[in-house]
Protein backbone atom coordinates (compact mmCIF):
# COMPACT_ATOMS: atom_id res chain seq x y z
CA UNK A 1 0.00 0.00 0.00
CA UNK A 2 1.32 3.42 -0.96
CA UNK A 3 0.46 6.92 0.19
CA UNK A 4 0.42 10.07 -1.96
CA UNK A 5 1.89 13.37 -0.80
CA UNK A 6 1.61 16.52 -2.88
CA UNK A 7 3.34 19.57 -1.41
CA UNK A 8 3.26 23.09 -2.82
CA UNK A 9 2.60 21.93 -6.36
CA UNK A 10 2.78 24.85 -8.79
CA UNK A 11 2.56 24.91 -12.56
CA UNK A 12 2.50 27.61 -15.21
CA UNK A 13 1.43 26.70 -18.74
CA UNK A 14 1.75 28.63 -22.00
CA UNK A 15 4.68 30.74 -23.16
CA UNK A 16 5.72 34.37 -22.81
CA UNK A 17 2.96 36.88 -22.23
CA UNK A 18 0.31 34.15 -22.51
CA UNK A 19 1.73 32.13 -19.63
CA UNK A 20 -0.89 31.41 -16.97
CA UNK A 21 -0.37 29.91 -13.55
CA UNK A 22 -2.85 27.06 -13.58
CA UNK A 23 -2.06 25.73 -10.11
CA UNK A 24 -0.75 28.45 -7.79
CA UNK A 25 0.02 26.22 -4.81
CA UNK A 26 -1.67 22.87 -4.20
CA UNK A 27 -1.02 20.52 -1.28
CA UNK A 28 -2.85 17.41 -0.11
CA UNK A 29 -2.11 13.89 1.01
CA UNK A 30 -3.78 10.54 0.55
CA UNK A 31 -3.39 7.70 3.05
CA UNK A 32 -2.21 4.28 1.89
CA UNK A 33 -5.29 2.40 0.64
CA UNK A 34 -7.50 5.46 0.75
CA UNK A 35 -9.79 6.64 -2.06
CA UNK A 36 -9.50 10.41 -2.33
CA UNK A 37 -11.80 12.47 -4.56
CA UNK A 38 -11.10 15.64 -6.53
CA UNK A 39 -14.20 17.60 -7.45
CA UNK A 40 -14.94 21.14 -8.50
CA UNK A 41 -15.29 23.64 -11.24
CA UNK A 42 -14.70 22.63 -14.83
CA UNK A 43 -11.29 24.05 -15.82
CA UNK A 44 -10.12 24.37 -12.21
CA UNK A 45 -7.04 22.17 -12.67
CA UNK A 46 -8.10 18.66 -11.61
CA UNK A 47 -6.73 16.90 -14.70
CA UNK A 48 -3.62 19.09 -14.50
CA UNK A 49 -2.83 17.73 -11.02
CA UNK A 50 -3.10 14.15 -12.33
CA UNK A 51 -0.91 15.02 -15.33
CA UNK A 52 1.78 16.46 -13.05
CA UNK A 53 1.68 13.33 -10.88
CA UNK A 54 2.21 11.04 -13.85
CA UNK A 55 4.91 13.34 -15.28
CA UNK A 56 2.96 14.13 -18.44
CA UNK A 57 3.76 17.67 -17.38
CA UNK A 58 7.32 17.99 -16.15
CA UNK A 59 7.71 21.74 -15.65
CA UNK A 60 5.99 21.84 -12.26
CA UNK A 61 7.60 22.94 -9.02
CA UNK A 62 7.01 21.49 -5.59
CA UNK A 63 7.07 17.89 -4.39
CA UNK A 64 5.09 14.79 -5.27
CA UNK A 65 5.77 11.69 -3.17
CA UNK A 66 4.43 8.20 -3.89
CA UNK A 67 5.06 6.14 -0.77
CA UNK A 68 8.52 7.16 0.36
CA UNK A 69 9.83 8.07 -3.09
CA UNK A 70 9.65 11.29 -5.03
CA UNK A 71 8.08 10.66 -8.47
CA UNK A 72 10.91 12.50 -10.12
CA UNK A 73 13.43 10.02 -8.70
CA UNK A 74 11.57 6.85 -9.62
CA UNK A 75 12.96 4.86 -12.55
CA UNK A 76 10.41 4.70 -15.39
CA UNK A 77 9.71 0.99 -15.07
CA UNK A 78 9.11 1.22 -11.37
CA UNK A 79 6.94 4.30 -11.78
CA UNK A 80 4.68 2.46 -14.26
CA UNK A 81 4.30 -0.45 -11.87
CA UNK A 82 3.44 1.97 -9.06
CA UNK A 83 1.07 4.44 -10.68
CA UNK A 84 -1.27 4.26 -13.68
CA UNK A 85 -3.75 6.78 -14.98
CA UNK A 86 -7.15 6.50 -16.64
CA UNK A 87 -7.60 9.59 -18.80
CA UNK A 88 -10.65 11.78 -19.12
CA UNK A 89 -10.62 11.51 -22.93
CA UNK A 90 -10.37 7.83 -23.78
CA UNK A 91 -10.22 8.61 -27.49
CA UNK A 92 -7.04 10.59 -27.10
CA UNK A 93 -5.35 8.12 -24.83
CA UNK A 94 -5.69 5.08 -27.12
CA UNK A 95 -3.46 4.88 -30.16
CA UNK A 96 -5.72 4.77 -33.25
CA UNK A 97 -3.68 2.06 -34.98
CA UNK A 98 -3.31 -0.25 -32.01
CA UNK A 99 -5.79 -3.04 -31.50
CA UNK A 100 -7.15 -3.60 -28.00
CA UNK A 101 -4.90 -6.68 -27.83
CA UNK A 102 -1.80 -4.58 -28.47
CA UNK A 103 -2.92 -1.93 -25.97
CA UNK A 104 -3.19 -4.57 -23.24
CA UNK A 105 -0.19 -6.63 -24.29
CA UNK A 106 2.41 -3.81 -24.51
CA UNK A 107 2.59 -3.21 -20.74
CA UNK A 108 2.79 -6.97 -20.06
CA UNK A 109 5.65 -7.30 -22.56
CA UNK A 110 7.57 -4.30 -21.25
CA UNK A 111 7.26 -5.46 -17.66
CA UNK A 112 7.94 -9.10 -18.61
CA UNK A 113 4.89 -10.49 -16.82
CA UNK A 114 3.93 -14.15 -17.15
CA UNK A 115 0.56 -15.70 -18.17
CA UNK A 116 -0.02 -12.88 -20.66
CA UNK A 117 -3.00 -14.38 -22.49
CA UNK A 118 -4.76 -15.14 -19.23
CA UNK A 119 -4.11 -11.65 -17.87
CA UNK A 120 -5.41 -9.97 -21.03
CA UNK A 121 -8.56 -12.05 -21.09
CA UNK A 122 -9.21 -11.42 -17.44
CA UNK A 123 -8.67 -7.67 -17.80
CA UNK A 124 -11.10 -7.35 -20.71
CA UNK A 125 -13.74 -9.54 -19.04
CA UNK A 126 -13.49 -7.64 -15.76
CA UNK A 127 -14.53 -4.43 -17.50
CA UNK A 128 -17.54 -6.19 -19.02
CA UNK A 129 -16.36 -6.62 -22.60
CA UNK A 130 -16.31 -9.89 -24.57
CA UNK A 131 -12.92 -11.46 -25.32
CA UNK A 132 -13.52 -10.97 -29.08
CA UNK A 133 -13.10 -7.24 -28.53
CA UNK A 134 -9.34 -7.85 -28.21
CA UNK A 135 -9.23 -7.74 -32.01
CA UNK A 136 -10.99 -4.37 -32.35
CA UNK A 137 -9.44 -0.95 -32.99
CA UNK A 138 -10.46 2.18 -31.04
CA UNK A 139 -12.62 3.60 -33.88
CA UNK A 140 -14.68 0.41 -33.83
CA UNK A 141 -15.67 0.95 -30.20
CA UNK A 142 -18.37 3.09 -28.66
CA UNK A 143 -17.35 5.87 -26.25
CA UNK A 144 -17.99 3.76 -23.17
CA UNK A 145 -16.26 0.71 -24.64
CA UNK A 146 -13.12 2.81 -25.22
CA UNK A 147 -13.29 4.03 -21.66
CA UNK A 148 -13.45 0.44 -20.42
CA UNK A 149 -10.40 -0.52 -22.50
CA UNK A 150 -8.53 2.38 -20.89
CA UNK A 151 -9.54 1.11 -17.43
CA UNK A 152 -8.44 -2.44 -18.34
CA UNK A 153 -5.07 -1.10 -19.51
CA UNK A 154 -4.52 0.76 -16.25
CA UNK A 155 -5.46 -2.27 -14.15
CA UNK A 156 -3.44 -4.88 -16.02
CA UNK A 157 -0.17 -4.00 -14.28
CA UNK A 158 -1.89 -4.02 -10.89
CA UNK A 159 -0.33 -0.70 -9.84
CA UNK A 160 -0.61 0.26 -6.17
CA UNK A 161 -1.83 3.77 -7.07
CA UNK A 162 -4.51 4.58 -9.64
CA UNK A 163 -5.24 8.08 -10.90
CA UNK A 164 -8.78 8.02 -12.26
CA UNK A 165 -10.00 11.02 -14.27
CA UNK A 166 -13.79 10.74 -14.64
CA UNK A 167 -13.47 6.98 -15.11
CA UNK A 168 -17.19 6.28 -15.46
CA UNK A 169 -18.72 9.46 -16.89
CA UNK A 170 -18.97 7.86 -20.36
CA UNK A 171 -20.72 4.73 -19.06
CA UNK A 172 -24.37 3.94 -18.50
CA UNK A 173 -25.16 3.55 -14.82
CA UNK A 174 -25.45 -0.24 -15.04
CA UNK A 175 -21.90 -0.56 -16.41
CA UNK A 176 -20.77 2.19 -14.05
CA UNK A 177 -22.03 0.08 -11.16
CA UNK A 178 -19.98 -2.89 -12.35
CA UNK A 179 -16.80 -0.81 -12.72
CA UNK A 180 -17.24 0.93 -9.36
CA UNK A 181 -17.86 -2.41 -7.65
CA UNK A 182 -14.71 -3.78 -9.32
CA UNK A 183 -12.64 -0.79 -8.16
CA UNK A 184 -14.05 -1.01 -4.63
CA UNK A 185 -13.31 -4.73 -4.53
CA UNK A 186 -9.72 -4.29 -5.76
CA UNK A 187 -9.15 -1.68 -3.10
CA UNK A 188 -10.51 -3.96 -0.38
CA UNK A 189 -8.55 -7.01 -1.58
CA UNK A 190 -5.28 -5.46 -2.74
CA UNK A 191 -5.09 -2.19 -0.85
CA UNK A 192 -4.87 0.02 -3.95
CA UNK A 193 -4.82 3.77 -3.39
CA UNK A 194 -7.08 5.86 -5.64
CA UNK A 195 -7.14 9.51 -6.58
CA UNK A 196 -10.40 10.00 -8.41
CA UNK A 197 -11.77 13.01 -10.29
CA UNK A 198 -15.54 13.10 -10.65
CA UNK A 199 -18.36 15.55 -11.22
CA UNK A 200 -20.82 13.11 -9.73
CA UNK A 201 -20.87 13.55 -5.97
CA UNK A 202 -22.97 10.40 -5.58
CA UNK A 203 -20.03 8.48 -7.08
CA UNK A 204 -17.66 10.32 -4.73
CA UNK A 205 -19.89 9.38 -1.81
CA UNK A 206 -19.90 5.73 -2.84
CA UNK A 207 -16.15 5.46 -3.53
CA UNK A 208 -14.19 8.05 -1.54
CA UNK A 209 -13.24 8.48 2.10
CA UNK A 210 -12.38 12.17 1.69
CA UNK A 211 -12.44 14.64 -1.15
CA UNK A 212 -11.02 18.03 -2.09
CA UNK A 213 -13.11 20.77 -3.70
CA UNK A 214 -11.27 22.84 -6.31
CA UNK A 215 -11.99 26.24 -7.79
CA UNK A 216 -9.73 28.19 -10.19
CA UNK A 217 -6.54 26.25 -9.38
CA UNK A 218 -6.96 26.10 -5.61
CA UNK A 219 -8.17 23.45 -3.23
CA UNK A 220 -10.73 25.45 -1.29
CA UNK A 221 -11.78 22.74 1.17
CA UNK A 222 -11.06 19.11 2.05
CA UNK A 223 -14.03 17.20 3.45
CA UNK A 224 -14.94 13.70 4.59
CA UNK A 225 -17.67 11.88 2.68
CA UNK A 226 -19.95 12.28 5.69
CA UNK A 227 -19.99 16.02 4.93
CA UNK A 228 -22.01 15.43 1.78
CA UNK A 229 -25.43 14.30 2.91
CA UNK A 230 -26.20 17.33 5.03
CA UNK A 231 -23.66 19.67 3.47
CA UNK A 232 -21.13 20.41 6.18
CA UNK A 233 -18.89 22.46 3.87
CA UNK A 234 -17.88 25.90 5.12
CA UNK A 235 -16.28 27.46 2.03
CA UNK A 236 -18.85 29.31 -0.07
CA UNK A 237 -18.11 27.58 -3.39
CA UNK A 238 -17.90 24.13 -1.79
CA UNK A 239 -21.29 24.73 -0.15
CA UNK A 240 -22.84 25.84 -3.42
CA UNK A 241 -21.45 22.86 -5.31
CA UNK A 242 -22.73 20.35 -2.75
CA UNK A 243 -26.11 22.09 -2.54
CA UNK A 244 -26.50 22.04 -6.31
CA UNK A 245 -25.56 18.35 -6.38
CA UNK A 246 -27.98 17.45 -3.60
CA UNK A 247 -30.74 19.21 -5.48
CA UNK A 248 -29.75 17.52 -8.73
CA UNK A 249 -29.63 14.14 -7.01
CA UNK A 250 -32.89 14.45 -5.12
CA UNK A 251 -34.85 15.59 -8.15
CA UNK A 252 -35.32 11.84 -8.72
CA UNK B 1 -44.55 15.22 -28.78
CA UNK B 2 -45.28 18.92 -28.91
CA UNK B 3 -45.91 21.16 -31.90
CA UNK B 4 -45.11 20.35 -35.45
CA UNK B 5 -42.93 17.49 -36.50
CA UNK B 6 -39.35 18.17 -37.61
CA UNK B 7 -37.89 14.73 -37.97
CA UNK B 8 -39.56 11.40 -38.71
CA UNK B 9 -37.38 8.29 -38.68
CA UNK B 10 -38.93 4.96 -39.68
CA UNK B 11 -37.25 1.62 -39.19
CA UNK B 12 -33.66 2.81 -39.28
CA UNK B 13 -31.05 0.06 -39.26
CA UNK B 14 -27.28 0.49 -39.35
CA UNK B 15 -24.63 -2.22 -39.70
CA UNK B 16 -20.86 -1.83 -39.52
CA UNK B 17 -18.59 -3.78 -41.81
CA UNK B 18 -16.42 -6.35 -40.05
CA UNK B 19 -14.25 -9.29 -41.16
CA UNK B 20 -17.11 -11.74 -41.36
CA UNK B 21 -19.67 -9.46 -43.05
CA UNK B 22 -21.89 -6.85 -41.42
CA UNK B 23 -22.67 -6.49 -37.72
CA UNK B 24 -25.90 -4.78 -36.71
CA UNK B 25 -25.46 -1.75 -34.46
CA UNK B 26 -28.96 -0.27 -34.82
CA UNK B 27 -32.06 -2.34 -35.57
CA UNK B 28 -35.41 -0.99 -36.78
CA UNK B 29 -35.44 2.19 -34.77
CA UNK B 30 -38.43 4.49 -35.34
CA UNK B 31 -39.12 7.83 -33.71
CA UNK B 32 -40.52 11.28 -34.37
CA UNK B 33 -39.13 14.56 -33.14
CA UNK B 34 -41.08 17.78 -32.71
CA UNK B 35 -40.07 21.07 -31.10
CA UNK B 36 -39.09 19.25 -27.94
CA UNK B 37 -36.29 17.63 -25.98
CA UNK B 38 -36.01 13.92 -26.69
CA UNK B 39 -33.63 11.97 -24.45
CA UNK B 40 -31.90 8.76 -25.51
CA UNK B 41 -30.42 6.63 -22.75
CA UNK B 42 -29.16 3.10 -22.98
CA UNK B 43 -26.47 0.56 -22.55
CA UNK B 44 -22.92 1.46 -23.53
CA UNK B 45 -22.53 0.19 -27.11
CA UNK B 46 -26.28 -0.01 -27.76
CA UNK B 47 -26.15 2.24 -30.86
CA UNK B 48 -27.00 5.72 -29.56
CA UNK B 49 -24.12 7.58 -31.19
CA UNK B 50 -24.57 5.48 -34.32
CA UNK B 51 -28.13 6.82 -34.75
CA UNK B 52 -26.89 10.42 -34.64
CA UNK B 53 -24.05 9.78 -37.04
CA UNK B 54 -26.32 7.88 -39.44
CA UNK B 55 -28.83 10.76 -39.56
CA UNK B 56 -26.04 13.15 -40.53
CA UNK B 57 -24.52 10.60 -42.90
CA UNK B 58 -21.20 10.57 -41.11
CA UNK B 59 -20.72 6.81 -41.61
CA UNK B 60 -19.29 6.30 -45.12
CA UNK B 61 -18.55 2.59 -44.74
CA UNK B 62 -21.58 1.46 -42.75
CA UNK B 63 -24.75 0.06 -44.30
CA UNK B 64 -27.72 2.27 -43.52
CA UNK B 65 -31.27 1.27 -44.38
CA UNK B 66 -34.63 2.74 -43.44
CA UNK B 67 -38.20 2.85 -44.61
CA UNK B 68 -37.92 6.64 -44.58
CA UNK B 69 -36.08 9.49 -42.89
CA UNK B 70 -37.85 12.81 -43.26
CA UNK B 71 -36.32 16.06 -42.07
CA UNK B 72 -38.61 19.05 -42.63
CA UNK B 73 -39.20 19.07 -46.41
CA UNK B 74 -36.30 16.72 -47.18
CA UNK B 75 -36.09 13.00 -47.72
CA UNK B 76 -32.70 12.40 -46.06
CA UNK B 77 -32.40 8.86 -47.41
CA UNK B 78 -32.33 10.03 -51.00
CA UNK B 79 -30.80 13.50 -51.15
CA UNK B 80 -27.37 13.95 -52.75
CA UNK B 81 -24.19 14.55 -50.79
CA UNK B 82 -24.21 18.12 -52.14
CA UNK B 83 -27.61 18.77 -50.60
CA UNK B 84 -26.49 17.04 -47.44
CA UNK B 85 -23.66 19.57 -47.11
CA UNK B 86 -26.28 22.31 -46.73
CA UNK B 87 -27.98 20.35 -43.97
CA UNK B 88 -25.02 19.10 -41.98
CA UNK B 89 -23.73 21.56 -39.42
CA UNK B 90 -26.20 24.21 -40.57
CA UNK B 91 -29.76 22.95 -40.30
CA UNK B 92 -28.95 19.84 -38.31
CA UNK B 93 -25.88 19.71 -36.11
CA UNK B 94 -24.36 17.14 -33.84
CA UNK B 95 -22.28 17.68 -30.74
CA UNK B 96 -19.98 14.67 -30.84
CA UNK B 97 -19.16 12.54 -27.84
CA UNK B 98 -15.39 13.21 -28.01
CA UNK B 99 -15.44 16.97 -28.50
CA UNK B 100 -11.71 17.61 -28.30
CA UNK B 101 -11.02 14.97 -30.91
CA UNK B 102 -13.57 16.24 -33.37
CA UNK B 103 -11.68 19.54 -33.51
CA UNK B 104 -8.62 20.08 -35.69
CA UNK B 105 -5.67 19.53 -33.31
CA UNK B 106 -3.38 22.10 -34.91
CA UNK B 107 -5.73 25.08 -35.04
CA UNK B 108 -6.82 27.42 -32.27
CA UNK B 109 -10.25 26.55 -30.91
CA UNK B 110 -11.56 30.11 -31.29
CA UNK B 111 -10.57 30.26 -34.96
CA UNK B 112 -12.40 27.00 -35.54
CA UNK B 113 -15.59 28.36 -34.03
CA UNK B 114 -15.31 31.62 -36.01
CA UNK B 115 -14.72 29.67 -39.18
CA UNK B 116 -17.79 27.52 -38.65
CA UNK B 117 -19.76 30.75 -38.33
CA UNK B 118 -18.16 32.30 -41.44
CA UNK B 119 -19.00 29.31 -43.64
CA UNK B 120 -22.69 29.82 -42.95
CA UNK B 121 -23.02 33.59 -42.48
CA UNK B 122 -21.50 36.58 -44.30
CA UNK B 123 -19.59 38.92 -42.00
CA UNK B 124 -16.07 40.18 -41.31
CA UNK B 125 -13.46 38.16 -39.45
CA UNK B 126 -13.50 40.65 -36.59
CA UNK B 127 -17.27 40.32 -36.23
CA UNK B 128 -16.97 36.53 -36.22
CA UNK B 129 -14.32 36.74 -33.51
CA UNK B 130 -16.47 39.00 -31.39
CA UNK B 131 -19.45 36.64 -31.83
CA UNK B 132 -17.28 33.71 -30.80
CA UNK B 133 -16.03 35.42 -27.65
CA UNK B 134 -19.60 36.34 -26.67
CA UNK B 135 -20.66 32.77 -27.16
CA UNK B 136 -17.76 31.35 -25.09
CA UNK B 137 -18.84 33.71 -22.35
CA UNK B 138 -22.45 32.60 -22.70
CA UNK B 139 -21.45 28.98 -22.05
CA UNK B 140 -19.74 30.12 -18.81
CA UNK B 141 -16.11 29.84 -19.91
CA UNK B 142 -13.95 31.95 -17.61
CA UNK B 143 -11.52 34.11 -19.52
CA UNK B 144 -12.87 33.60 -23.07
CA UNK B 145 -10.15 35.78 -24.68
CA UNK B 146 -7.46 33.41 -23.43
CA UNK B 147 -9.40 30.28 -24.33
CA UNK B 148 -9.98 31.59 -27.89
CA UNK B 149 -6.25 31.23 -28.56
CA UNK B 150 -5.79 27.76 -27.06
CA UNK B 151 -5.30 24.57 -29.08
CA UNK B 152 -7.66 21.64 -28.46
CA UNK B 153 -5.16 19.74 -26.29
CA UNK B 154 -4.85 22.78 -24.03
CA UNK B 155 -8.49 22.97 -22.98
CA UNK B 156 -10.04 20.94 -20.16
CA UNK B 157 -12.65 18.22 -20.77
CA UNK B 158 -15.56 20.45 -19.80
CA UNK B 159 -14.21 23.40 -21.78
CA UNK B 160 -14.08 21.16 -24.88
CA UNK B 161 -17.75 20.29 -24.43
CA UNK B 162 -18.70 23.94 -24.07
CA UNK B 163 -16.65 24.89 -27.15
CA UNK B 164 -18.71 22.41 -29.18
CA UNK B 165 -21.93 23.84 -27.76
CA UNK B 166 -20.80 27.38 -28.59
CA UNK B 167 -20.03 26.31 -32.15
CA UNK B 168 -23.44 24.71 -32.53
CA UNK B 169 -25.23 27.76 -31.07
CA UNK B 170 -23.61 30.10 -33.59
CA UNK B 171 -24.83 28.18 -36.62
CA UNK B 172 -28.44 28.38 -35.50
CA UNK B 173 -29.71 24.91 -36.54
CA UNK B 174 -33.24 23.45 -36.50
CA UNK B 175 -32.25 20.10 -35.04
CA UNK B 176 -29.44 19.46 -32.58
CA UNK B 177 -28.19 15.99 -31.71
CA UNK B 178 -26.17 16.36 -28.53
CA UNK B 179 -24.13 13.26 -27.64
CA UNK B 180 -23.20 13.45 -23.95
CA UNK B 181 -22.78 17.22 -24.18
CA UNK B 182 -22.46 17.95 -20.46
CA UNK B 183 -20.87 14.84 -18.90
CA UNK B 184 -17.60 16.69 -18.08
CA UNK B 185 -19.25 19.73 -16.50
CA UNK B 186 -19.63 20.36 -12.80
CA UNK B 187 -23.25 20.44 -11.70
CA UNK B 188 -23.50 24.24 -11.40
CA UNK B 189 -22.11 24.92 -14.89
CA UNK B 190 -24.12 21.99 -16.24
CA UNK B 191 -27.37 23.55 -15.05
CA UNK B 192 -26.45 26.87 -16.70
CA UNK B 193 -25.62 25.17 -20.01
CA UNK B 194 -28.85 23.16 -19.86
CA UNK B 195 -30.73 26.43 -19.40
CA UNK B 196 -29.23 27.75 -22.63
CA UNK B 197 -30.30 24.60 -24.47
CA UNK B 198 -33.74 24.80 -22.92
CA UNK B 199 -34.19 28.35 -24.23
CA UNK B 200 -33.22 27.20 -27.72
CA UNK B 201 -36.09 24.76 -27.66
CA UNK B 202 -38.68 27.06 -26.11
CA UNK B 203 -37.72 30.35 -27.84
CA UNK B 204 -36.36 29.20 -31.18
CA UNK B 205 -38.42 26.05 -31.48
CA UNK B 206 -35.61 23.67 -32.35
CA UNK B 207 -35.80 19.92 -31.87
CA UNK B 208 -33.17 18.59 -29.46
CA UNK B 209 -32.01 14.98 -29.19
CA UNK B 210 -30.08 14.51 -25.99
CA UNK B 211 -28.00 11.34 -25.71
CA UNK B 212 -27.05 10.92 -22.08
CA UNK B 213 -26.19 8.47 -19.34
CA UNK B 214 -27.32 10.93 -16.70
CA UNK B 215 -30.73 9.75 -15.50
CA UNK B 216 -31.32 12.88 -13.40
CA UNK B 217 -30.68 15.05 -16.42
CA UNK B 218 -32.95 13.06 -18.70
CA UNK B 219 -35.75 12.94 -16.18
CA UNK B 220 -35.68 16.64 -15.31
CA UNK B 221 -34.66 18.20 -18.58
CA UNK B 222 -36.18 16.12 -21.36
CA UNK B 223 -39.82 15.76 -22.45
CA UNK B 224 -39.64 12.17 -23.63
CA UNK B 225 -37.07 9.37 -23.36
CA UNK B 226 -36.14 6.46 -25.58
CA UNK B 227 -34.36 3.56 -23.89
CA UNK B 228 -31.96 1.55 -26.02
CA UNK B 229 -30.54 -1.90 -25.53
CA UNK B 230 -28.53 -3.94 -28.05
CA UNK B 231 -29.39 -1.74 -31.05
CA UNK B 232 -33.12 -1.48 -30.40
CA UNK B 233 -35.40 0.97 -28.72
CA UNK B 234 -36.84 -1.22 -25.97
CA UNK B 235 -39.03 1.37 -24.32
CA UNK B 236 -40.36 4.89 -24.91
CA UNK B 237 -41.60 6.97 -21.99
CA UNK B 238 -42.53 10.44 -20.89
CA UNK B 239 -39.49 11.70 -18.99
CA UNK B 240 -41.60 12.40 -15.93
CA UNK B 241 -42.69 8.75 -15.91
CA UNK B 242 -39.22 7.24 -16.06
CA UNK B 243 -39.66 5.65 -12.65
CA UNK B 244 -42.65 3.69 -13.95
CA UNK B 245 -40.50 1.98 -16.58
CA UNK B 246 -41.62 -1.53 -17.49
CA UNK B 247 -38.60 -2.96 -19.29
CA UNK B 248 -36.26 -4.87 -16.97
CA UNK B 249 -33.22 -3.10 -18.45
CA UNK B 250 -34.65 0.31 -17.60
CA UNK B 251 -35.64 -0.87 -14.14
CA UNK B 252 -32.12 -2.22 -13.65
CA UNK B 253 -30.63 1.12 -14.68
CA UNK B 254 -32.69 2.99 -12.13
CA UNK B 255 -31.61 0.54 -9.44
CA UNK B 256 -27.90 0.82 -10.31
CA UNK B 257 -27.80 4.57 -9.73
CA UNK B 258 -25.73 5.63 -6.70
CA UNK B 259 -27.17 8.35 -4.43
CA UNK B 260 -25.60 10.80 -2.03
CA UNK B 261 -26.03 9.18 1.39
CA UNK B 262 -26.78 5.86 -0.26
CA UNK B 263 -24.37 3.68 1.72
CA UNK B 264 -21.58 1.35 0.70
CA UNK B 265 -23.21 -1.96 -0.07
CA UNK B 266 -22.21 -3.05 -3.59
CA UNK B 267 -24.25 -1.26 -6.26
CA UNK B 268 -26.94 -3.35 -7.90
CA UNK B 269 -25.83 -4.78 -11.22
CA UNK B 270 -27.87 -6.12 -14.11
CA UNK B 271 -28.58 -9.68 -14.98
CA UNK B 272 -28.68 -9.19 -18.77
CA UNK B 273 -31.12 -11.61 -20.35
CA UNK B 274 -30.67 -13.01 -23.87
CA UNK B 275 -34.36 -12.38 -24.59
CA UNK B 276 -33.78 -8.61 -24.29
CA UNK B 277 -32.11 -8.85 -27.70
CA UNK B 278 -35.05 -10.43 -29.46
CA UNK B 279 -36.68 -8.29 -32.17
CA UNK B 280 -39.43 -5.98 -31.00
CA UNK B 281 -40.87 -2.76 -32.27
CA UNK B 282 -41.48 0.30 -30.18
CA UNK B 283 -43.14 3.32 -31.76
CA UNK B 284 -42.04 6.69 -30.45
N1 LIG C 1 -1.18 22.59 -22.27
C1 LIG C 1 -1.85 23.63 -21.78
N2 LIG C 1 -1.53 24.91 -22.12
C2 LIG C 1 -2.21 25.96 -21.63
N3 LIG C 1 -3.24 25.86 -20.77
C3 LIG C 1 -3.61 24.62 -20.39
C4 LIG C 1 -2.95 23.45 -20.88
N4 LIG C 1 -3.53 22.37 -20.32
C5 LIG C 1 -4.52 22.83 -19.53
N5 LIG C 1 -4.56 24.19 -19.57
C6 LIG C 1 -5.49 25.06 -18.82
O1 LIG C 1 -5.47 24.67 -17.46
C7 LIG C 1 -6.74 24.87 -16.85
C8 LIG C 1 -7.12 23.63 -16.06
O2 LIG C 1 -7.38 22.54 -16.95
P1 LIG C 1 -7.73 21.08 -16.42
O3 LIG C 1 -7.82 20.22 -17.63
O4 LIG C 1 -6.79 20.69 -15.36
O5 LIG C 1 -9.17 21.35 -15.79
P2 LIG C 1 -10.16 20.32 -15.08
O6 LIG C 1 -10.32 20.76 -13.67
O7 LIG C 1 -9.72 18.93 -15.33
O8 LIG C 1 -11.53 20.63 -15.84
P3 LIG C 1 -12.67 19.63 -16.44
O9 LIG C 1 -13.50 19.25 -15.27
O10 LIG C 1 -13.41 20.53 -17.39
O11 LIG C 1 -11.97 18.50 -17.12
C9 LIG C 1 -7.68 25.24 -17.99
O12 LIG C 1 -7.91 26.62 -17.95
C10 LIG C 1 -6.91 24.87 -19.26
O13 LIG C 1 -7.22 25.72 -20.33
N1 LIG D 1 -16.65 1.60 -37.03
C1 LIG D 1 -17.18 0.56 -36.38
N2 LIG D 1 -16.96 -0.70 -36.79
C2 LIG D 1 -17.48 -1.74 -36.13
N3 LIG D 1 -18.28 -1.65 -35.05
C3 LIG D 1 -18.54 -0.42 -34.59
C4 LIG D 1 -18.01 0.75 -35.23
N4 LIG D 1 -18.45 1.84 -34.54
C5 LIG D 1 -19.21 1.37 -33.53
N5 LIG D 1 -19.27 0.02 -33.55
C6 LIG D 1 -20.02 -0.85 -32.62
O1 LIG D 1 -21.39 -0.51 -32.75
C7 LIG D 1 -22.05 -0.56 -31.49
C8 LIG D 1 -22.79 0.74 -31.24
O2 LIG D 1 -21.84 1.79 -31.05
P1 LIG D 1 -22.28 3.26 -30.60
O3 LIG D 1 -21.05 4.09 -30.63
O4 LIG D 1 -23.44 3.70 -31.40
O5 LIG D 1 -22.74 2.98 -29.09
P2 LIG D 1 -23.33 3.97 -28.00
O6 LIG D 1 -24.71 3.54 -27.69
O7 LIG D 1 -23.13 5.38 -28.43
O8 LIG D 1 -22.42 3.63 -26.74
P3 LIG D 1 -21.70 4.58 -25.63
O9 LIG D 1 -22.75 4.92 -24.66
O10 LIG D 1 -20.68 3.65 -25.03
O11 LIG D 1 -21.09 5.73 -26.36
C9 LIG D 1 -20.96 -0.86 -30.46
O12 LIG D 1 -21.05 -2.19 -30.04
C10 LIG D 1 -19.66 -0.59 -31.17
O13 LIG D 1 -18.65 -1.48 -30.73
MG1 LIG E 1 -10.39 17.41 -16.55
MG1 LIG F 1 -21.80 6.86 -27.83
Amino acid sequence: MKSINVKNLTITLGDGPKAVTILPNVSFSVEPGECFGLVGESGSGKSTILRCMSLLFKQWKGEIWLGNQSVRDMPLIERCRTVQMVFQDPYGSLHPRQSVRTVLWEPLRIHKLDRQKERMERAITEVGLPVEFLDRYPHQLSGGQRQRVAIARALILEPSILLLDEPTSALDVSVQAEILNLLADLRARKGFTYLMVSHDLAVVDYMCDRFAVMQAGDIVEILGRDALEDNKATHLYARQLIDASLEYDSAI
Amino acid sequence: MTGEQILDVRRLSVSYRSDGGYVDAVRNVSFKLGREKLGIVGESGSGKSTIGRALLRLLPTARITAESIRFEELDLLNISEREMLKVRGRRMSMILQDPKFSLNPIRRVGDQISEAYLTHFKCSKAEARAKTIDMLQAVQIRDPERVYDLYPHEVSGGMGQRIMIAMMLLTDPDVVIADEPTSALDVTVRLQVLNILDRLVSDRGIGLIMISHDLNLVRNFCDRVLIMYAGQVVESLKASELSNAQHPYTQGLLAAQPRIGGGRTPLKVLDRRPEWKEPLEVQA
